[in-house]
């Protein structure tokens, strides 16, 4: 009984992601084709869909491997730049849209994980600080470069002839579907565990036998994939594509939805990108002119705010508070589940309140001891073998 | 000659502002991202003295006024509660105040270039060329200001006790030194600075606008990277290295569109070859 | 292969000139529990780093069961079988217990990039079975009921506990323990005791300690290394060197 309501509250944390992307894509579908879906909210959900995969995938080394990357457009630069050179070029060869789209998400993601290769592996032995200012720097190099180029277009950007039609939000959205796919599950695996192990003491994981190198740059190179995946979509509907889109406050926008969302949840990024995006495009549109200033001022207070109520000491009560508040209404909402685990949290709430130096549970060495070392010492040995 | 001059200036423009990054650095442990942006505020004080007919000695008051409360303010609100936090997350934070300290100065002046003259364009002949009064000036105060600031630290008991900080923060507060003080002048001192900056900065380019500071600040923190962070010399050397650098490197019509590019590569480069700069000490986390 | 679990020949390492650690000569025997004690800023926890790899030996060599491990990266360390726990416990503080005890054991898994991506059956397959060791394992250590707790919510003594279970669960031949008991009450000792020597017992396991205090030192090692100055001071029988008036002596001081 226990065990089967465990796996239900698993399965709906693990598979509530792919249900509320797919929803809402079905959703603009049946818009779509009942004719409803005008074409400029079909451009906001083109949008939605590729800041859902930028946020995810920078979640991925923000929130998961604890490494703070601002060069997230410079890969999104890569995609859009090559994605578009390879769609103008397969348009010559190839009359489906769609497959051509799909040729240039995979050059334009495989590009920006070469660039992500190239940048990760001298750079990943540096630590915080160092690492955010070089990935800022490349960013803006890749940027400059891109400008620089003749065959890119230039200062003028580079002309995309074959703009791809609304139906965009589909590929975006299904793109953004395969994202949280591959690194949700990528972070409920062995290799997951070791890139939050990274994270939380990278002392430590090294000491376990985690190979952080190897880690740091599988996180980086996946993240920046997708970043060109992302980018190769924007690409596909703007034009000319400029390099001066790409400049690190952008990077520093899709920090803002990380955060926002909350570091390490997948399903934050998601909900505050698509949030972010929104607001973002009705500014722009509804609020004219100064008033687009207001952003960068939202999303300022957003980036302080919430730092400062998940660390800042002074939060503590109220963050409780609404803690405390939220699993009143959790519990009210889903009784059942309440009534499993009310046992739970009030024991490690009571741990939590007294700072250190609890008594080791006396019951439970003294118990251990002399009782598994009679009865489990057959079952461990088979443990111990296995583990070496 | 000429670019090398202005190259010295802007070098010393940058050892200012790396100074503020390196204080800030060797002293609280934290990357301040929004320096840049008080470099900004403090221009736009100047501004709006010079605008009001003001003295140039009354302008750099009125700069040195904004950016210290602006530094003091966002030490006191932003990062004095993340003290025991991570540092992705100060750094998380700084970014913010970066960001909020450029979109008041968009809301207050909007986004528009505003031209400054802070000084008439004069210029005096020397070494068989000219060499504008700004230039020297420039030189000049960034001279004066790094000796001082020098003496300030190796001789004075309030300088002895910010090394004593930036070695062993823990050890400083049993020895009686009181932590958060000395933070915090560390923050004031590196935005006074930038008030300065700010000013050299403008007599240079004569237009604020409210990033500004964006550029200046990523270079000199590149300066005091190259110089190696929490360094006071290595933070003079890196930014006059830099500032000659980027100037060579504009003059020159090939290299000029890649200018951004050979400074961000020439950090990257550094931080490979030799982390910790060229005058940077090895740290060790401890097990 | 080698008599000793772990041997060191004249190790040492000098920072800068200054001789941190030298001419350290350990030899354990299987399942021994051996002590590494001094005063503090003898060079116990040093030792410990060159042994993981942390610091690099710059004298002498050290053999695991008789294999040549000077030199070796702190990972390759750790798949060779030397585990070990820190002085300040380094949890993975915001994972759940069992994933911390399954980040040790990750090793073992064949279970490749493409296949946790993908989903391919070996993933459940290995999955599942390092889920079935983890639980053994956190049973053993009473800590199964809290397998999904976090592991910074966990009281002290257990966090101590995990820490010994995750360095278990990377299947080391030589467990080293930096001053377990620090910020135990006497009764924590004393439980913390039982653990070690049923660990001993439990996994065969071979342990090097650190320790300051005596009691759990006295009631627990077989031998001793007592270290001064990053130096040898003596070495025997736990009985024979607690009594020899030269270490009452460094510990005291005269």
């Amino acid at each position: 009984m226990t065990v089967t309501a465990e796996k239900k509250k698993f399965r709906l944390k693990y598979y509530g992601n792919y249900l509320l992307l797919a929803a809402v894509l079905l959703l603009l579908i049946v818009l779509d084709v009942s004719g409803v879906l005008k074409r400029s909210s079909a451009l906001t959900f083109t949008r939605i869909g590729y800041s859902i995969i930028l946020a995810v995938s920078l979640n991925l080394v923000v929130g998961f491997l604890g490494e703070l990357s601002l060069g997230h457009a410079g890969f999104m630069c890569v995609g859009a730049y090559v994605g578009c050179l390879t769609s103008n070029y397969l348009y010559t060869v190839i009359d489906s849209p769609v497959i051509v789209v799909l040729l240039a998400l995979a050059v334009g993601g495989v590009a920006a994980a070469l660039f992500g290769l190239l940048i990760g592996l001298p750079t990943l032995r540096l630590k915080g600080d160092y690492l955010a200012i070089v990935t800022l720097a490349f960013g803006e190099i890749i940027r400059t470069v891109c400008r620089n180029q003749e065959f890119l277009g230039g200062a003028m950007g580079l002309d995309n002839p074959n703009k791809y039609g609304k139906e965009l939000y589909i590929i975006a959205f299904l793109a953004a579907l395969v994202t949280v796919a591959v690194i949700q599950n990528l972070m409920r695996s062995k290799h997951g565990r070791a890139i939050q192990a990274i994270r939380d003491n990278e002392i430590a994981a090294r000491a376990m036998g985690v190979n952080v190198t190897y880690y740091k740059l599988v996180g980086f190179v996946i993240a920046a994939f997708f970043a060109g995946i992302a980018g190769v979509i924007y690409g596909q509907q703007v034009s000319p594509i400029s390099s001066n889109a790409f400049d690190y406050n952008y990077s520093i926008d899709i920090l803002v939805m990380v955060v926002l969302g909350g570091m390490g949840n997948i399903t934050g990024s998601i909900i505050a990108a698509s949030l972010l995006t929104y607001i973002d495009v009705t500014l722009v549109s509804q609020l004219s002119g100064n008033a687009v200033m207001y952003k960068s001022l939202i999303y300022a207070l957003i980036l302080i705010f919430m730092i400062l109520w998940n660390n800042a000491p002074f939060m503590l009560p109220a963050r409780d508070w609404v803690r405390g508040k939220f699993t009143d209404l959790r519990r009210a909402l889903f009784r059942r589940r309440a009534a499993e685990s009310e046992g739970e949290p009030p024991a490690t709430a009571a741990w939590d309140k007294i700072p250190t130096k609890i008594p080791m549970d006396a019951l439970l060495s003294t118990d251990i001891v002399p009782e598994r070392s009679h009865g489990g010492e057959r079952k461990e040995d088979e443990n111990e073998s296995m583990g070496s | 000659m000429d670019t090398l001059i202005l190259g010295l200036c802007y070098g010393g423009i940058y050892a200012l502002i790396a100074l503020g990054y390196t204080m800030v650095y060797g002293i609280a442990k934290m990357l301040n991202f929004a320096h840049g942006d008080i470099i900004m505020a403090g221009a736009y004080a100047i501004f709006v003295v010079l605008s009001a007919q003001g003295h140039v000695i009354l302008a750099l008051l009125a700069a040195i006024v904004v950016c210290t409360a602006l530094g003091l303010l966002s030490e006191r609100l932003a990062y004095r509660p993340l003290r025991s936090a991570s540092p992705l997350a100060v750094l998380i934070t700084a970014i913010g105040v970066s960001y909020l300290l450029q979109s008041l100065a968009q809301i207050f002046f909007d986004s528009q270039k505003r031209p400054v003259t802070v000084l008439p364009p004069e210029s005096v002949p020397m070494f068989g060329t000219t060499v504008s009064v700004a230039s020297l000036w420039t030189l000049a105060l960034c001279t004066v200001i790094m000796v001082v600031l020098t003496l300030f630290i190796k001789k004075t008991r309030v300088g002895c006790a910010m090394l004593a900080v930036s070695e062993d923060r823990g050890a400083a507060q049993l020895m009686g030194i009181n932590v958060n003080f000395i933070i915090a002048l560390t923050f004031a001192i590196g935005s006074a600075l930038a008030a300065f900056a700010s000013l050299f900065y403008l007599m240079q380019t004569s237009v604020v606008e409210p990033t500004l500071g964006a550029m200046p600040g990523i270079k000199a923190f590149t300066a005091a990277v190259i110089g190696g962070i929490g360094s006071i010399p290595g933070a003079m050397v890196g930014g006059i290295l830099l500032g000659v650098i980027e100037t060579f490197s504009s003059s020159s019509p090939a290299l000029s569109p890649y200018t951004t590019a050979i400074e961000f590569g020439l950090l990257i480069v550094i931080l490979l070859v030799r982390p910790v700069g060229l005058f940077g000490k090895k740290r060790r986390e401890k097990v | 292969m080698s008599q000793w679990v772990l041997e060191t020949q004249s190790l040492g390492i000098s920072f800068g000139g200054l001789k941190a650690v030298q001419d350290v000569n350990l030899q354990v025997a299987p399942q021994a529990l051996y002590g590494l004690i001094g005063p503090n800023g003898a060079g116990k926890t040093t030792v410990f780093n060159l042994l993981t790899g942390v610091y690099r030996p710059t004298a002498g060599r050290f053999f695991l069961e008789g294999e040549d491990l000077t030199g070796r990266s702190t990972v390759e360390i750790s798949h060779r079988g030397i585990a070990r726990t820190f002085q300040n416990i380094r949890l993975f503080s915001n994972l759940s217990v069992i994933d911390n005890v399954l980040v040790g054991m990750g090793n073992s898994s064949p279970c490749t990039l493409a296949e946790s991506i993908l989903r391919l059956p070996r993933f459940y397959t290995s999955e599942k079975k390092l889920r079935a060791a983890a639980r053994e394992l956190l049973d053993v250590f009473g800590l199964d009921e809290e397998r999904r707790t976090v592991a910074s919510n966990l009281p002290y003594g257990k966090q101590r506990k995990l820490e010994i279970a995750r360095a278990l669960a990377t299947g080391p031949k030589l467990l080293l323990l930096d001053e377990p008991a620090a910020g135990m009450n006497p009764q924590e000792t004393a439980e913390l005791t039982e653990t070690i020597r049923f660990v001993r017992d439990h996994f065969h396991m071979t342990i090097l300690l650190i320790e300051h205090d005596m009691s759990l030192v006295s009631g627990l090692c077989d031998e001793l290394t007592v270290l001064n100055f990053g130096t040898t001071l003596m070495q025997g029988k736990t009985a024979e060197v607690l009594h020899s008036p030269e270490v009452i002596k460094a510990y005291l001081g005269d």
